[in-house]
């Protein structure tokens, strides 16, 4: 399980990232933490012929927070994610998320770029991303885009970042009401891929009714997939158990699960509803105990 | 394709070499510098032989090239003895406890561990799973691994007088 | 002698907390494991391997690898089939030819096509994927239950047919016992395909010096017979193959047997005249390395009475061997040795069939085979217990041998040689806080999930000897699997103990210097223990069938004993006494009740070494003895009626075991795990409680995470360790044992074998769980691994 024979290139700043892309054109992929990519190469089920190290540019590393947005640069680490104080004030649920991903060791050097553009549709972060409609920026070195995330997946391990371009950074959008937010998965043991996964996020209003809501599921479609008849069901309305159960269910038409080693295509259809559910009871719990911290 | 010289640090002391690219720095360290207390379990990021730290922080060291260690710190298992080989307050709990067998993962456990030991002197049992959770260990069911690293943060807190700060708090 | 204390009253050193001799060496990362081992202008090995799982090979070009720079050698099958012997067949298959290499025909996807052999592994990797091969897809057969057809396509054409070894025995009065039993039920247990998978893959380094014309072998091995096979297959005389057993084996538990491994590595380190590794990487280990275990289908019938007992048992195991059966028939005859397993069950037929598929190959697994029979064996007393409404335990109890039946003879041969069943069950039942914990599981029940608890008991057939491969062959008259420790005090007056075989985490350094310095009275962690390569040692079957603490002790003990009584006779002779006027004591020798006549152990050390004048007359010089310990109540063939004394100990554990399952998600878990065990005399009670955790852990992994999983299509799906999934450290639980002593009459200090035990009675206790949180519903769950997908299929309907 060795990787088949690569250039290795050290870049120092994004303008050097993006010139290099050019230069190699499809042949070259990036490496920031390596967690997926590397494995993948020591399987040469991917076989670079240039491997562009971004993990020396400091202007991909970063966490900043305006009134709008949470902006994590692309190649911050997991782990600095995981201890960031602007996170846990501003976007909580990413650190709901972060603790089903993988195990410390590999938030040691995974980063939310790297898992961004991966692309596996079990994994939590991308997840995040689809939920709080975060934007993905992108760049070639010359123009800078913004992909929403929910355009940026397209398939399994596909994403619509081009050949030349790059990710600068991930905005996730804040929440400033009386928000709550909750993540649910299932695998098989601490740590693994998902089987399923589930996110949610919602405000309330001064009643009580649901004002906005947003929910998500992984790991059982192409994709993480938004789940919008939830959404609409459950707006204007106090949250009840039933109510939340109710809208739960509607995630199995939504969602487009297969069979694989792990679980049946039926088992994520019927699973992925009772996880919407948890993670909205969740959601509504802390948002409705005033301890919400999605703001 | 490329070969790089590199120079790094590992268990304190400068190493230069030129690497091909493609050379993990689990094979660098075990082939080149002939380190071989750090073990290759499955070369895909599961199964934790290979954990060091690499400054400070315990990784996976088959999911590195060994070029993007240059000018990084790095230690294994053969740095966490103290002078003339005595053995660390971890590995002497690791052997007081009998938290090994085949002492094919340990290495990496023990390096894991004592990271954690460095960050946090009183790690509660679910800090320590959680610490240790990406070592698999096929012998000893975990069991007398926990119970060591305990046993550890315990002695290491009575020496350097953590527990009278904590108690008076 | 009841319990632990006694024992260590009883001894000096035996039984008491020691560190370990071992552990040193590897907490410093000082261990030297194969991967270590690297002599100067070591060649790599990478494979090439067969796509298909069955196909004719047409051609193999190697023209672009051998091209590629830094390639020493591409090598095929034709070459090695014509240069070697055919690796052994355990059975009696004669038109079973197994090579390293596939010749003519892969048998499985992920066999060895062709090695190739370069500067390092990664040009070997670059190579191999040079190689093309040209294969015509022939039909298959994956699946045990198609093979178990004779239409189905025969993996080795030559044999015939798919079944490779079937007989059926009937032990007793079978057909009187059902007729005459108020009840009979049936059922089907599944154990799906997994290994104990070491954390270190199987590894090998060999060197041919032609100057003293030895080929020198590393190994990460543990089977018995290893250099013998080699010098076989390699046709060498047995004396120019020299395996070193100092290598550090980083983990084994039955499956480190890579014979077709080394014979490919040192046929090449010969042909090409350099040193030559192959340290297989994971991918290697899991779809082409042969180390897959049981895979099997058991079909049970039980009679039984009305108050549970049960009379007799029908027992039909279907095991899938892969393409090359090897020893895998053979872990359908140690059952064979504790068939009945604790109970007094006085009759059984037993039918072994093994298949062969085109799937890798099987090898031992912890345990041989006893672990799946376990099972089988344990769910049938909990389905007379269900079937009767009767409590679980007490069904146990009335099925029990009693401890006044030692020793107990059951009905397949075998003679079990000491056990207290009821009180270690209740001492497994008393640490699990019994009455509690069915509170906790009805606790569980009451919010909604569903809660079980687990009750497990296993023999553990201990100090392994060979009797399976006599009975299961019946061209095989081998009836020793002696074992040989050599012990000498040198001229400092020091100890060293020599042993004969590779490690893999059991500990016997420690186990050979505790025994020694117990018989010696010296103290173990001043006796050195060397493990002697295959030429300078004397003999050994390696550490396998939970044998060393009874054959390697037993032998230690042996040596011991010879050393201490020549100490005594120099002391006789020289201080002009009888034998039995003698006192020893921590080496020295008085006269008894004359203190000051005395030698000390230095000196007798001089007399022996240097002072030939006061020697005893009959007495070489020196300060050495070695024994060879045949297997305890060993030494016979089988019956023609397929009745054998199997192994000479039985120890004995009970787990009890508390797992919820998330009525949501069907995700089990562990809530608490208790066992009790009885391995008679513990030596090295850390020892004896990591074995018994670990292999506990093995347990939970078979039984509810580990299946190598292969599609229709003959692909292994779970060849990675993302999808074959390990108990991490969050998986086990904090498992809390406890103990009890029952001495084995037929050991030397009264020990019993331990390394199987946690994994014979954890998947047994595990269905026990699961099948109990299932009970509410009606349901039963009978094929392990229970993962969250099947717990969720039986949940819920889902046809299977």
């Amino acid at each position: 399980m060795k990787a088949a024979d690569f250039d290795y290139f050290n870049a120092t700043s994004v303008t050097e990232v993006c010139r290099m892309l050019s230069q190699h054109g499809a042949g070259a992929r990036i490496i920031a933490g390596g967690q997926s990519l590397v494995p993948m190469m020591a399987m040469r089920l991917t076989k670079p012929a240039a491997l562009i190290d971004i993990n020396n540019v400091a202007e991909l590393r970063g966490i900043e927070h305006s009134d709008r947005y949470l902006e994590i640069r692309a190649a911050t680490r997991q782990c600095d994610i995981e201890v960031s104080s602007t996170v846990r004030t501003h976007c909580p649920i990413l650190l709901k998320a972060l603790h089903f991903v993988g195990h410390s060791q590999t938030r040691n050097r995974g980063t939310l770029g790297g898992s961004m553009v991966h692309a596996d549709p079990s994994a939590e972060l991308p997840l995040v991303s689809v939920l709080l409609d975060a934007e993905v920026m992108v760049t070639d070195g010359s123009t800078t885009d913004t992909i929403p995330a929910t355009e940026f997946f397209l398939a399994p391990m596909v994403t619509a970042l081009m050949p030349e371009q790059c990710v600068v950074a991930v905005r996730f959008p804040l929440w400033h009401g009386r928000a709550g937010s909750g993540f649910h998965e299932v695998s098989p043991r601490v740590g693994d891929f998902a089987i399923a996964s589930a996110a949610a996020q919602i405000e309330l209003d001064d009643a009580g009714r649901c004002i906005r809501a947003a929910i998500a599921v992984g790991g059982t479609s192409a994709t993480p997939l938004r789940i919008a008849p939830i959404e609409a069901a459950l707006i204007s309305k106090p949250l009840s158990d039933d109510a939340i159960s109710a809208a739960a269910t509607l995630a199995a038409e939504t969602i487009d699960p297969d069979n694989d080693l792990h679980a049946s295509a039926e088992y994520r259809r019927r699973v992925a509803c009772i996880l919407v559910e948890r993670a909205l009871t969740d959601a509504h719990r802390e948002a409705a105990g005033g301890t919400g911290t999605a703001r | 394709m490329s070969h790089h010289e590199i120079t790094l640090r590992v268990n304190g002391t400068s190493r230069t070499a030129v690497v091909p690219a493609r050379m993990t720095l689990v094979d660098f360290l075990r082939d080149e510098l002939r380190l071989t207390g750090t073990h290759v379990g499955c070369e895909h990021g599961i199964c934790g032989a290979c954990t060091v730290q690499f400054d400070g922080k315990p990784i996976r060291s088959c999911l590195m090239f060994a070029v993007q260690a240059q000018g990084h710190d790095i230690t294994t298992v053969e740095g966490l003895s103290g002078a003339e080989g005595a053995l660390s307050a971890l590995q002497e709990a690791f052997c007081e406890n009998h938290a090994l067998q085949c002492g094919y993962c340990t290495p990496g456990m023990l390096v894991a561990a004592q990271a954690l030991l460095d960050a946090c002197p009183d790690p509660s049992d679910d800090a320590i799973r959680d610490a240790l959770s990406a070592n698999i260990c096929r012998c000893t069911g975990y069991v007398q691994i926990i119970e060591a690293v305990r046993l550890a943060a315990t002695r290491l807190r009575a020496r350097s007088g953590t527990d009278k700060e904590v108690g008076g708090g | 002698m009841d319990n632990p204390q006694d024992g260590a009253q009883r001894f000096k050193y035996i039984g008491r907390r020691r560190r370990t001799k071992e552990d040193r060496r590897f907490v410093t990362g000082a261990g030297k494991f194969v991967a270590d081992v690297a002599p100067p202008g070591v060649k790599h090995v990478a494979l090439v391997k067969s796509p298909h799982p069955c196909a004719r090979i047409i051609a193999i070009n190697i023209e672009r690898a051998r091209a590629l720079p830094g390639v020493q050698y591409v090598l095929t099958g034709a070459e090695i089939a014509a240069a070697t012997d055919p690796l052994l067949q355990y059975l009696n298959t004669p038109a079973v030819h197994w090579f390293p290499l596939a010749v003519g025909r892969a048998r499985y996807a992920g066999e060895w096509v062709a090695a190739v052999v370069a500067d390092s592994r990664y040009i070997a990797e670059d190579a191999a994927e040079l190689v093309e091969v040209q294969y015509e897809p022939l039909p298959f057969v994956i699946d045990p239950e198609a093979a178990l057809d004779p239409a189905s396509p025969p993996v080795h054409p030559d044999h015939g047919s798919n079944i490779i070894y079937q007989r059926k025995f009937t032990w007793g009065p079978v057909a009187e016992d059902f007729a005459q039993a108020a009840h009979t039920l049936s059922f089907r247990t599944r154990w799906n395909r997994n290994s104990t998978l070491p954390i270190e893959t199987f590894g090998v380094v060999a060197q041919w010096n032609p100057g003293v014309e030895l080929l020198d072998i590393w190994a990460s091995v543990q089977m018995p017979q290893y250099a013998e096979q080699i010098a076989t297959a390699l046709r060498m005389p047995l004396n120019q193959v020299r395996v070193h057993n100092d290598v550090d084996v980083g983990g084994s538990y039955g499956t480190k047997r890579g014979i077709k491994h080394t014979v490919l590595t040192a046929y090449l380190a010969r042909r090409l005249g350099v040193p030559v590794r192959f340290i297989e990487d994971r991918l290697d280990n899991m779809n082409g390395s042969d180390m897959h275990g049981p895979d099997r289908i058991f079909d049970a019938q039980i009679a039984f009475g009305d108050d549970g007992v049960i009379r007799s048992m029908k027992l039909r195991a279907a095991d899938d061997a892969g393409a090359y059966a090897g020893r895998a028939p053979l872990q359908l005859g140690k059952p064979v040795g504790a068939i009945v397993g604790a109970y007094r069950i006085n009759s059984v037929e037993y039918e072994a069939i093994s298949l062969t598929t085109n799937k890798t190959g099987q090898v031992a697994v912890r345990g041989f085979g006893q672990s799946p029979t376990n099972v089988a064996l344990e769910t049938a007393v909990e389905r007379v217990a269900a079937f009767l409404n009767l409590d679980r335990v007490t069904v146990r109890e009335r099925n029990f041998i009693r401890k006044s039946e030692f020793p107990y003879r059951i009905p397949s041969g075998s003679l079990y040689d000491s056990g207290d069943y009821h009180t270690v069950i209740h001492k497994a039942l008393d640490l699990a806080h019994y009455p509690e914990l069915l509170a906790r599981r009805d606790g569980i029940r009451a919010t909604g999930d569903l809660a079980g608890i687990g009750i497990s008991t296993c023999l553990e057939p201990s100090g392994g000897n060979s009797a399976f491969e006599s009975l299961l062959n019946s061209q095989n008259d081998t009836t020793t699997f002696l074992e040989s420790v050599a012990v000498k005090v040198d001229r400092h007056g020091m100890v060293t103990a020599v042993i004969n075989t590779t490690s893999s985490g059991q500990g016997h350094e420690t186990l050979v210097s505790a025994i020694v310095g117990e018989e010696l009275q010296r103290d173990p962690d001043k006796i050195r223990v060397l493990h002697a390569d295959s030429l300078s040692g004397l003999f050994t079957h390696s550490p396998v069938g939970s044998r060393m603490a009874i054959m390697m002790g037993g032998a230690a003990s042996g040596a011991a004993r010879k050393l201490k009584e020549r100490m005594l006779r120099i002391a006789a002779h020289n201080l002009g006494v009888s034998l039995e006027k003698l006192h020893y004591e921590n080496g020295d020798v008085s006269v008894v009740g004359d203190a000051g006549r005395a030698l000390a152990w230095n000196n007798i050390v001089q007399i022996a070494h240097r002072l030939y004048h006061k020697m005893p007359p009959d007495m070489e010089p020196g300060l050495q003895a070695t024994f060879v310990l045949e297997v305890p109540l060993g030494g016979t063939l089988p019956t023609a009626e397929g009745t054998v004394q199997m192994y000479p100990c039985y120890s004995f554990q009970a787990h009890v075991l508390l797992l919820a399952i998330d009525r949501g998600t069907c995700k089990p878990r562990i809530l608490d795990y208790a066992i009790a065990h009885d391995c008679g005399t513990v030596i090295n009670p850390d020892i004896v409680r990591g074995m018994i955790i670990g292999g506990t852990a093995h347990g939970i992994g078979a039984a509810l995470y580990e299946k190598f999983e292969y599609d229709a299509g003959g692909q292994l799906l779970s060849q990675t360790l993302m999808d074959y999934l390990l108990p991490s450290i969050h998986e086990v639980p904090e498992i809390r044992v406890t103990e009890h002593c029952t001495p084995s009459p037929v050991t030397s200090l009264g020990q019993k074998g331990v390394g199987e035990g946690g994994y014979l009675g954890a998947p047994a206790a595990i269905v026990s769980a699961v099948n109990d949180a299932l009970a509410p519903l009606g349901k039963t769950l009978d094929a392990v691994p229970m993962r969250i997908r099947d717990i969720w299929d039986i949940v819920h309907g889902t046809p299977r």
